[in-house]
């Protein structure tokens, strides 16, 4: 991993965020590593109980408490002056700080994401004040000018709008325009197309590729479409039970997947190289398994292809297939 | 997000009771009515004298070995009275959730089923808690007269819309399930889409509410009572026995003290233990549904 | 019309239209959920029905089960219509068409075990007289589940698990034909594969006909012999799948296959986007309902409603600028 050719705008290295309940410990992340780069867009894949939202979640401080903790591992931003932070110790102070102005999120759910008591012009107003201060007046032509980026039309109208007089699409648009509103250098996005409908979600990824190519921000997707990754990715972290499998830039990873739940996810998918073989599809045997009871190992070894016996041992490291491209399996890696 | 939830345990029911067992309040709670109920129901048995038995050689006496409430005005043991009256308080809770939960039902899922009866049915409950349930209590009493039996029909009435509310607010919202249109899909008859898929899934509320009504019921009963216009004064109830005690506060304050304990451990018992169930029920309803 | 099939199709819907009144009198707006819907579905085949949200694909898959009459238009099943037939009449016709919903969570009833949930639809047609139990196993283990886990209740088992349960259940009175409602959307993608495969088996060995309602391209693509593409309560294009995916006619058609993300980091992507927001289904544009964004909109699409026409056998499309747009 040639990190010192890469500007890395976001270092997060073996974190471990557990909840604890009455139940017991979940592990939902459970050593997750990967690297930023400043303007590049980084997926997070996995399906459900991948912990990859809960990443995303670390990473604001936004879990919730007390039953989420950050139990271990570092996330080490670096902000616009240069100065290095690790999110993982700083206080309370320094994180209201850095949120919204350093790093921003938005969700998947816009009209719970977006306070329905207050325009969208508040809204958005409200941000800028927070962070940069100034005027009212100022703030509020911030906002109507960030609903211009965001390709809204008449914003000048919209800023006095609510959330509940949008469309989805649209409050998605308001939403990333209230992200972007103190121009970040990360952009959290954890799922925010997947409640959208198939040409409006194309919208949005064109609009964010823009915004993008504008700023020089960096993206941290989170998905579980393998369509949009193709789409919107740079490189691409595949998550399974709270732990990062695979790490590539996205041609590696569709041309050459490495680890075993890669190639099953890429196998599920009706693609057109499948339809054209007039294959069908390979599910990957069984279930995620719960984050309260992990398999010793491996995680993925009871479901995995290529398991044996020695998989079930420990926890495989990630390690270089290839340049630039880290799997976590003892079984493609050189060992 | 999901925060995790643990992997099915056990069967259901238990669950809940552990789940509710696990919260102190409400297991002292629970302890608590299981000792008044007892006792209530044991009362031929455990009442040292016969509650009605007058003794004006002894009225008046204070609480003592020989009698550990005391007497009354006119020489009868309290703790026996107490004993029958838990008998007769309790009684009336519990049948008066019985009634106000047919009645409610009913009423509730008709509601919640057809929209022409709605508006009629709503409206009748909106002007019904319009009343002080009070108020609407004693009005009905006082049509119907004076007897335990009356007490119970009016406070039956009058805690009917509470329920016929929280059936129709649930029957609006299940009926508009996936699993409602399944079995209209398979062609299954209203009458069991009713009892089957609806009735089975108002349980929890209806519990909880009813939980919640008992206590209404016995303090509205001591109430009517202690206003003298529930049952008649010789029918030993809790609520009888404080309007009996009244004139003599200050002075042989244990006639009215004892059964106003009694009635306070038995509604704050009810209403922790009804707090429990729905924060047990609740989030599991929302789980499931 | 069509060219003669070589059997007649087992569903035939023509001119549906599903109209709900919002309340509020005579005067009140009308929300158009289904207008002047006609397709078929043959015998042991699987149509898909595409649509974003408003375009009345889900209203049309009940519509088709009778879970309400609609307002205009008629349904004839296997030969008979069965549009506006009455509860008791209705009742022979339920088992032989049945339901798959989307909700995994919420299409069980959570107060029964999964042997009474399969038990009622046996007991609504009088089914499996006598052998009720063997029954009962015998639908879990065709649809991959351990029949020994039949005392359970709903949330018990997993999304997928209890998808598998309601397929069971609809397969439990033995129907003709099943109206799939995006079975997959709400689960994970490696469990989606097993359900789609366990779909594509059982309409294989049963002989099955199948409405799939979806949202998803690919998986309609992949399952779907037929497509219906259905924009703000219309049909705008229907054909067999390959045809319509290669070589899609229609403007929306056209947008919205481009607008289907690829898991291909390498395939080209040609974006037709599209202007504007979806109308309101209470009021939807004269004439042509998606003129208000198609790209190639002109005066006379707001003039007449476009009649569909076939431009190869089987395949038809609803625009009047047929011929002077590519593909």
């Amino acid at each position: 991993m040639s990190a010192s050719s890469r500007d890395i705008v976001l270092s997060v290295r073996d974190l471990k965020t557990w909840f604890h309940s009455r139940d017991g410990v979940a592990k939902s992340v459970d050593g997750v590593t990967f690297d930023l780069a400043r303007g590049e867009t980084l997926a997070i894949v996995g399906e459900s109980g991948s912990g990859k939202s809960v990443t995303s979640l670390s990473i604001m401080g936004l879990l919730p408490k007390p039953a989420g903790r950050i139990e271990a591992g570092s996330i080490v931003l670096r902000d616009r002056n240069g100065a290095e932070h690790d999110l993982t110790r700083a206080s309370a102070a320094t994180l209201r700080r850095i949120r919204g102005a350093e790093i921003a999120m938005i969700f998947q759910e816009p009209m719970t994401s977006l306070n329905p008591l207050y325009t969208v012009g508040d809204q958005i107003a409200e941000a800028v004040l927070q962070h940069e201060g100034g005027t009212r007046a100022a703030a509020l032509r911030r906002a109507q000018d960030m609903l211009d980026r965001v390709e809204i039309p008449a914003a000048a109208r919209r800023i006095h709008e609510y959330p509940h007089q949008m469309s989805g699409g649209m409050r998605q648009r308001v939403m990333i325009a209230l992200a972007l509103a103190c121009n970040p250098s990360v952009l959290i996005a954890d799922e925010p197309t997947t409640a959208l409908d198939v040409t409006v979600q194309a919208q949005i990824l064109d609009l964010l590729r823009r915004l993008q190519a504008e700023s020089g921000m960096s993206i941290l997707f989170v998905t579980h479409n393998l369509g949009v990754v193709a789409e919107i990715a740079h490189r691409v972290a595949v998550m399974y039970a709270g732990r990062v499998v695979e790490d590539a830039h996205v041609h590696d990873l569709f041309d050459r997947p490495s680890h075993p739940y890669t190639r099953g996810l890429l196998s599920c998918v009706p693609t057109a190289s499948l339809l054209a073989a007039r294959q069908r599809l390979q599910p990957i045997p069984g279930n995620v398994p719960s984050v309260m009871a992990l398999p010793p190992g491996c995680t993925f070894a009871p479901r995995c292809p290529l398991a044996a016996a020695d998989c079930r041992d420990a926890v495989p490291e990630l390690v270089a297939v290839r340049p630039s491209h880290r799997a976590r399996c003892i079984k493609v890696t050189p060992q | 997000m999901a925060i995790p939830i643990p992997a099915s345990a056990g069967a259901e029911r238990w669950q809940v009771v552990r789940l509710l067992a696990a919260r102190k309040t409400v297991l002292a709670s629970l302890f608590v009515l299981a000792v008044l109920v007892g006792a209530a129901a044991l009362a031929p048995w455990l009442s040292p004298y016969d509650p009605f038995k007058l003794s004006i050689m002894n009225r008046l006496q204070a609480p003592g070995a020989a009698h550990w409430f005391g007497t009354d005005d006119f020489g009868r043991d309290v703790f026996s009275r107490v004993l029958y009256g838990g008998r007769l308080s309790l009684t009336v809770g519990f049948l008066v959730v019985l009634l106000s939960s047919v009645l409610g039902i009913a009423l509730g899922l008709v509601a919640g089923f057809f929209r022409g009866a709605d508006k009629v049915v709503s409206r009748i409950i909106d002007a019904m808690m319009a009343f002080p349930d009070i108020l609407l209590a004693i009005s009905l009493v006082a049509a119907l007269g004076p007897s335990l039996l009356n007490v119970v029909t009016a406070l039956g009435i009058v805690y009917t819309p509470r329920l016929a509310r929280i059936v129709r607010a649930s029957t609006l919202v299940i009926r508009e399930l996936p699993f409602v249109e399944a079995a209209r899909a398979l062609g299954v008859p209203t009458r069991r889409i009713v009892t089957v898929h609806v009735l089975r899934n108002l349980v929890s509320p209806i519990l909880v509410q009813g939980t919640f009504i008992f206590a209404y019921a016995m303090l509205a009963e001591a109430g009517l009572s202690f206003l003298g216009v529930g049952v008649s004064p010789d029918v030993p109830t809790w609520g009888t026995m404080i309007n009996a005690g009244q004139q003599y506060m200050g002075s042989a304050d244990w006639i009215m003290v004892f059964p106003g304990v009694a009635i306070v451990l038995a509604v704050l018992s009810l209403q922790l233990v009804g707090d429990g169930l729905r924060d047990v029920l609740d989030p599991r309803l929302r789980k499931e549904l | 019309m069509n060219p003669p099939v070589v059997s007649a199709p087992l569903l035939s819907v023509q001119g549906l239209t599903v109209h709900f009144p919002t309340g509020g009198g005579r005067h009140a707006p009308v929300v158009r959920a289904v207008e002047d819907v006609s397709f078929e579905v043959p015998r042991r085949g699987i149509v898909g029905l595409v649509g974003e949200s408003g375009s009345g694909k889900t209203t049309t898959g009940r519509a088709l089960l009778r879970l309400f009459a609609p307002t205009a238009g008629r349904i004839v099943f296997d030969g008979t219509d069965i549009t506006y037939l009455d509860a008791r009449a209705m009742l022979p016709w339920r088992r032989r068409m049945q339901i798959v919903f989307q909700d995994p969570y919420a299409s069980l009833n959570p107060r029964m075990t999964v042997a009474e949930i399969l038990g009622e639809a046996l007991d609504t047609h009088g089914l499996a007289r006598g052998r009720r139990e063997a029954r009962i196993v015998e639908l879990l283990e065709r649809v991959g589940l351990n029949a020994e886990q039949r005392r359970r209740y709903p949330h018990e088992f997993s999304g997928g698990q209890r998808q598998r349960i309601g397929i069971a259940r609809a397969l439990a009175v033995e129907p003709d034909f099943i109206v799939a409602d995006e079975p997959v959307s709400a689960l994970d993608v490696s469990v989606q594969a097993q359900v789609l495969n366990l779909l594509q088996d059982l309409q294989r060995d049963l002989g099955l006909s199948m409405l799939f309602v979806a949202h998803d391209l690919a998986v309609v693509d992949y399952l779907c012999d037929e497509v219906v593409v259905m924009y703000l309560g219309r049909v705008m294009e229907r054909g067999p799948t390959r045809q319509v995916y290669a070589a899609p006619r229609h403007p929306y058609t056209q947008a919205l296959l481009s607008a289907a993300p690829v898991p291909d980091p390498r395939a080209p992507r040609t974006r037709i986007l599209l202007r504007g927001e979806i109308p309101s289904p209470m009021d939807p544009p004269s004439g042509c309902v998606f003129r208000t964004r198609c790209p190639h909109a002109t005066e006379a699409c707001a003039a007449a409603t476009p009649a569909a026409r076939e431009v190869e056998p089987g395949h038809h499309v609803a625009c009047v600028r047929l011929g002077e747009i590519g593909t």
